[in-house]
Formats: structure tokens, C-alpha cells, sequence
């Protein structure tokens, strides 16, 4: 499957936005976002703060995935930093 | 002239394509379009002291189509007969541009500085844009509140925000 990281994420993930992911039948989001900070350690700290997509539609760390869709990792975003209140 | 409610875009932003594109949707309904409120992001020159050169926004930019649509949904609904229109610009911005322009239209004048703000207040909760910031000495991705499209709480902060 495709797996899109972005800003931070991408950064920390060799500088490349597009990836490729192979999971199990009945993987989860969860579990694509498990392999990929085992291929790329330094996202591993991220995981409770990511946000995620599959097939561009907001979706849910427990949300299903199979073969072929694609799931994008979203870091957080700026609103809510507290400066900006 | 015809500009689309929602964009993310590499191109120059400009105000007055989205208020008259608001103004006339509300214009066109029964009770009439009676003020248009709109607002300009800019890039700030400084950030915690440190002084900025430039900012590359990031975004999903199809999520982000989404996300500016869920607002306008939440638009409706709170402020049935506003109407609301959010561009946002990605790529490379220097001081002093826009990055982000919104323009609400209502019937009554004190609506649309409420719709004008909420939707700035949901556009950065909710919208998957990230800020990279450029400065003398380094660069830092800003970052704040993990992006939560259903979380109520966040919606409700943003709506105290709006009608304070």
C-alpha cells in the first residue's frame, strides 16, 4: 500500500513523502503506522500526537486498511499553538 | 467572475474575487446580503523574537479541500444564510504576503465578523496545512494541536472565540 508522510513527518522519514508498505489482512491504520517507525525509528516518538487519512478521507488509528489504499500521516497543525491565543 | 469556495493554492491570494463571490450568494437569497467581513493572513516578520525570512507552507491538499468544506458545513449550520469562502496558499511565502484569505457574507453585520473569525479559528485547528519558518540561525516546522476533525471540544473553543 501507499503511504504518504508529510512536513515534520516527511523529514523525519528520509526526506521522502511517498512510501510503500506491505500489512497483513485486517491490518489498521495503527498497524501501517507501526511499520513504518520500525523502517524509520525517528517517527516512533510521534505516534501519539499523529493525525490520519486513508483514500483522502479523515480517518482513525483504528480505522481499517487493505492492499491498495492509501494512508496519509498527518503531524499537528499550527491552530491551538498558544501564541495564537 | 466565478472563484471556487474552497483552494489551496501556489498562487497569489486575492480578497475581493471571494467577498463578491459571497456577497452575491447571499445577495441572492430572501432576506439579502447586508455585510461582508473578510480576513487577511499574513506572514509576520518575527516569531518569539527570532526574525523570519520566509515560511514554505505544506498541505494535504485534498484533506484540506475537505476540511475547508466541513467548515463550511458547520457555517450553515450554526449561521443558516451566511455563506463563507477559505483559500489558503502553500509553497514559499515572504514577509508580508498572504497565506490564508477568508470572506463571509450574512444578512446583518455582527454575523459575519463571528462566521469571519470562526472559520480562521477551524482553518488552523483542522486544516492539514503545516507552517516550516525560516529564520538567520535555523528553521522550525510550528506546531500545536493534533489535527481532530470531530473533536467537539475544539469546535466549541473555536465558536467561543467567534461569538465573544
Amino acid at each position: 500500500m501507499n503511504v504518504q508522510v508529510f512536513a515534520r513527518l516527511r523529514e523525519l522519514a528520509g526526506g521522502v513523502s511517498e512510501h510503500t508498505c506491505d500489512v497483513s489482512p485486517g491490518a489498521t491504520v495503527r498497524d501501517v503506522w507501526d511499520a513504518m517507525a520500525r523502517t524509520h525509528p525517528a517517527l516512533a516518538p510521534f505516534g501519539a500526537s499523529v493525525s490520519c487519512a486513508v483514500n483522502e478521507d479523515f480517518a482513525r488509528s483504528t480505522t481499517p486498511v487493505r492492499d491498495g489504499d492509501q494512508v496519509a500521516f498527518l503531524p499537528p497543525v499550527s491552530g491551538g499553538a498558544v501564541r495564537g491565543r | 467572475m466565478s472563484v471556487p469556495r474552497w483552494a489551496v493554492t501556489r498562487e497569489v491570494l486575492a480578497l475581493e474575487p471571494l467577498a463578491a463571490s459571497v456577497e452575491r450568494d447571499v445577495q441572492s437569497r430572501g432576506e439579502g446580503c447586508g455585510a461582508v467581513s473578510v480576513f487577511l493572513g499574513v506572514v509576520r516578520a518575527t516569531h518569539q523574537q527570532r526574525r523570519v525570512h520566509y515560511l514554505e507552507y505544506e498541505g494535504h491538499e485534498a484533506l484540506a479541500l475537505k476540511a475547508f468544506a466541513r467548515i463550511g458545513t458547520e457555517v450553515d449550520e450554526r449561521w443558516p444564510g451566511a455563506a463563507v469562502a477559505i483559500h489558503h496558499r502553500i509553497g514559499r511565502l515572504l514577509v508580508g504576503e498572504a497565506s490564508v484569505a477568508i470572506a463571509a457574507a450574512t444578512p446583518h453585520r455582527a454575523e459575519a465578523f463571528q462566521v469571519c473569525r470562526y472559520a480562521i479559528e477551524r482553518v488552523k485547528q483542522i486544516a492539514p496545512i503545516w507552517k516550516h519558518e525560516f529564520f538567520d540561525d535555523g528553521h522550525a516546522w510550528v506546531e500545536g494541536q493534533s489535527v481532530a476533525i470531530d473533536d467537539e471540544a475544539a469546535r466549541r473553543e473555536a465558536l467561543a472565540r467567534a461569538c465573544a
